[in-house]
């Protein structure tokens, strides 16, 4: 459940356009992901045009448009890591998962996306597991790292079918 | 905390919190940057704190987390005072001996000291490891004297004294001229004369003006402005301060970005303080002087680093860039006149203003004054932030402070300044970290990232990774940087993929030569370096790839193939386990084999193979 409803966010911001872009991040925070209905209302609350909403949120890269999966990696593609192999990392992670960065798993389980640098550049390669810092990952360990969330996704559900 | 209303005020709240931290001799100094937290340093300070509890020494022995020493590599680090005991890689359970041995006993604990791969001695303290021997730690070194969310700790080490002489006894003016006295340059990337940009906006017309401090370090490979920002905020802070009464502002932004939530949380709680005391808000301390900040969060936009991007994206714009006929000193944020410098430049602003702009023109080279910190990462021993007087050598940041090449893998290169930078050949590396220099030589100082690659490192990928990522990034407002990029990412591809002519490295050159000269903004003007730079200083390799259809530094994947060394291999098994293409063949104890019609090249064999077994040539 979002903490913040989006009226709690706009609130004292209304009819400010100069908030478009710290609006966006909080719904984001709240919500994971910018609805076309959060859209809508951030347009109307701060006074901006739909379209203008719908442009700045589609140029930064921070903002998503779209719902992630339950696991969600981030694949850090800076310099440094790039240089210590990250680019096998963020191939293994789609071969695994069947699906392209910026996509959701069919089961919902996973999803992976790619940053240009998480600033953690000295433990390269990195990878962000919902929140969580992996570094000195190897195209073996993140192997093995999204196995076992498999296997604990699949037996959370198996869980919630017994109950 | 109650408001304070003078100098007086101030001083006295800095000796009451000295006077009352005097009976507290031992301070357990604790990591917190992002580095250690990635290595679980939370866990590790946690862990102190409750044996300190338990041990009974609540109240006597002071637990600080602060912000990033420096040494990632080696985290989560501990150094301990008295004594300036080091401790690397602590885990929780090393807590108690670390309370009651060190802490307690005043004992070193043997197996936590560092030990340095080249001598084999053990480091006793931390001013012995060589990687902070060689170090002008002038910034970073005060992130051990603050928790980043304590005003307090800042007070007590003389914070915001500068702030108070300056409103107190400096005209605006003088201000200016100190700082142009010192010679500060821009630490995000240009290098621009930091009291020029001053005084050319204090000049132009106009009552209401900003000042914007970047902490929207885009350029991957870097993050010396997340450990200035995350560690000390406040500093950062003091120097807006100081630029806001020179110029004429009332009014801060800090426009950071939001992959860095620690620095959003930082600097948004030393905001709060800083109004609870009065720092910020009306009438500081007494003064005439009133000025408040806001944090603003960035969109992870390369191009933001554009000043009037950013700026475009304070208002809550799209991050795109304009032409600059008239500079953003006068035309800025608003369309007011406005002052932007980086995180590291503003930190550098209140000792010049403590210790005299003769003291920090003392350090450096003719052009490049003070320390400049960097992101010593990459294919190399001792990675981390590292502050270094301007003029050090490259040779000496990379082998004395770094420690040279991993595994014995010979360092070929080191990548200077970022996507806008180039990469300089070991050849180079005699030459001084000096903006004018490095530029001289077809890279740039930057906003400090140093990325070290070795003979693995594929120099031709390295241009295509900066292409791509630059490609990406090119906001498409201009037709040379959105299509000029494009065309060039696409020879690079056929060049990395084995369909290269030595025609296109002509064309290569013609074009990185046209986008750098009719690109509207920064980013696309110095697109093309990366390219340029490893054409000039590795075009052998660029020849290897199209001639003989071979990747030297075996990195990419089209044109090499993975084999086992038969001397090597012990027939252990592991790499048979893991490969999903089942690939490889053997029996148990026999030298196993890789097919290379199922081969992907993913390299997961390689990262298993416990006897480096694996080739890829």
């Amino acid at each position: 459940m979002p903490s913040q409803t989006l009226e709690q966010i706009l609130d004292g911001r209304r009819s400010q356009p100069n908030q478009l872009i710290e609006v966006l991040h909080d719904v984001q925070e709240n919500y994971g992901y910018i609805s076309e209905e959060a859209m809508q209302a951030v347009s109307q609350g701060l006074g901006v045009p739909l379209m203008e909403v719908c442009r700045v949120a589609s140029f930064y890269k921070a903002f998503k448009l779209k719902p992630c999966g339950r696991n969600h990696l981030i694949m850090c593609m800076g310099t440094a890591c790039h240089v210590r192999g990250a680019r096998l990392l963020l191939e293994q992670a789609a071969s695994q998962f069947g699906v392209n960065p910026g996509e959701v798993t069919p089961d919902g389980l996973f999803s992976v996306e790619h940053v240009n640098c998480l600033g953690t550049c000295a433990l390269g390669p990195i990878v962000r597991e919902n929140g969580a810092y992996h570094h000195h990952m190897t195209p073996g360990k993140l192997r093995k790292l999204i196995e076992s969330l498999r296997r604990q996704g699949t037996e959370d559900r198996q869980n919630v079918q017994a109950k | 905390m109650s408001r304070l209303n003078s100098f007086r005020e101030l001083e006295h709240m800095r000796r009451r919190l000295c006077q009352e931290r005097q009976n507290i001799t031992t301070t357990v100094m604790a990591c917190g940057g992002p580095g250690c937290q990635a290595s679980q340093s939370q866990a590790v300070i946690a862990a102190i704190r409750k044996e300190l509890s338990q041990q009974g020494l609540d109240g006597k022995v002071r637990l600080r987390a602060t912000g990033c020493h420096g040494f990632c590599e080696q985290g989560p680090l501990i150094v301990i005072e008295p004594g300036n005991v080091f401790y690397c890689h602590v885990s929780p359970d090393d807590a108690f001996e670390i309370v009651y041995q060190t802490v307690v006993k005043g004992e070193v604990i043997e197996r936590l000291l560092y030990t340095d791969p080249v001598s084999g001695e053990k480091a006793r303290t931390e001013s012995e490891v060589p990687f902070y021997k060689a170090q002008d730690q002038q910034l970073l070194s005060l992130n051990r004297l603050v928790d980043p969310c304590a005003i307090e700790d800042y007070i007590a080490a003389g914070g915001y004294s500068s702030l108070a002489r300056v409103l107190d006894r400096v005209a605006p003016a003088d201000i200016i001229k100190e700082i142009k006295a010192s010679g500060l340059r821009g630490r995000g990337g240009g290098g621009f004369p930091t009291g020029r940009k001053w005084s050319e906006c204090r000049e132009a017309p106009g009552d209401e003006k900003y000042v914007i401090c970047n902490a929207d370090e885009g350029d991957p490979g870097a993050f010396m402005d997340r450990g200035v920002l995350e560690g000390n905020p406040h500093l950062v802070l003091e120097g807006m301060m100081i630029g806001a009464w020179a110029v004429g502002a009332r009014k801060g932004y800090i426009y950071v970005r939001n992959e860095y939530p620690l620095a959003v949380k930082y600097s948004r709680i030393a905001v709060e303080q800083m109004r609870e005391l009065g720092l910020l808000g009306e009438n500081i301390l007494g003064t005439s002087f009133s000025f408040d900040v806001v944090i603003s969060r960035g969109g992870g936009a390369f191009v933001c680093g554009e000043s009037t991007a950013l700026m475009a994206s304070v208002e809550g714009k799209v991050g795109e860039p304009r032409p600059k006929d008239v500079h953003t000193v006068v035309d800025g944020l608003y369309h007011k006149p406005t002052v932007l410098n980086n995180v590291e430049t503003w930190a550098n602003v209140p000792a010049i203003i403590q210790n005299g702009s003769a003291w920090f023109a003392s350090k450096g080279t003719k052009g490049s004054k003070g320390t400049k910190i960097l992101a010593l990462t990459g294919r190399i021993k001792n990675t981390g932030l590292v502050e270094v007087a301007m003029g050090t050598p490259i040779h000496t940041v990379v082998f004395d402070i770094g420690g040279g090449a991993v595994n014995g893998i010979p360092i070929k290169a080191v990548q200077i300044g970022g996507p806008s930078g180039g990469c300089l050949p070991v050849s180079k590396f005699d030459l001084p970290v000096d903006f004018d220099v490095l530029y001289e030589v077809g890279s740039m100082v930057g906003s400090g990232g140093m990325v070290v690659m070795d003979e693995e490192s594929c120099m031709v990928d390295v241009a295509k990774y900066f292409l791509a990522f630059l490609q990406d990034e090119s906001c498409g407002k201009c037709v040379p940087c959105r299509l000029g990029i494009d065309r060039m990412l696409e020879i690079i591809t056929d060049i990395t993929e084995g369909r290269g002519t030595l025609k296109q490295l002509d064309l290569l050159e013609e074009l990185a030569d046209t986008v750098s000269q009719t690109a509207l903004c920064g980013l696309g003007k110095t697109a093309p370096n990366p390219v340029l730079s490893t054409l000039r200083y590795f075009r052998l390799e660029y020849e290897a790839h199209i001639n003989d259809k071979k990747c030297p530094a075996g990195v990419c994947k089209a044109l090499i193939t993975y084999s086992i060394d038969a001397d090597k291999c012990n027939g252990c098994g592991a790499c048979l386990r893991w490969c999903v293409q089942r690939a490889i063949t053997g029996e148990k104890k026999q030298t196993h084999a890789i097919d290379a019609r199922l081969c992907q090249k993913c390299g997961i064999c390689r990262s298993e193979c416990k006897f480096d077994a694996i080739r890829v040539v």
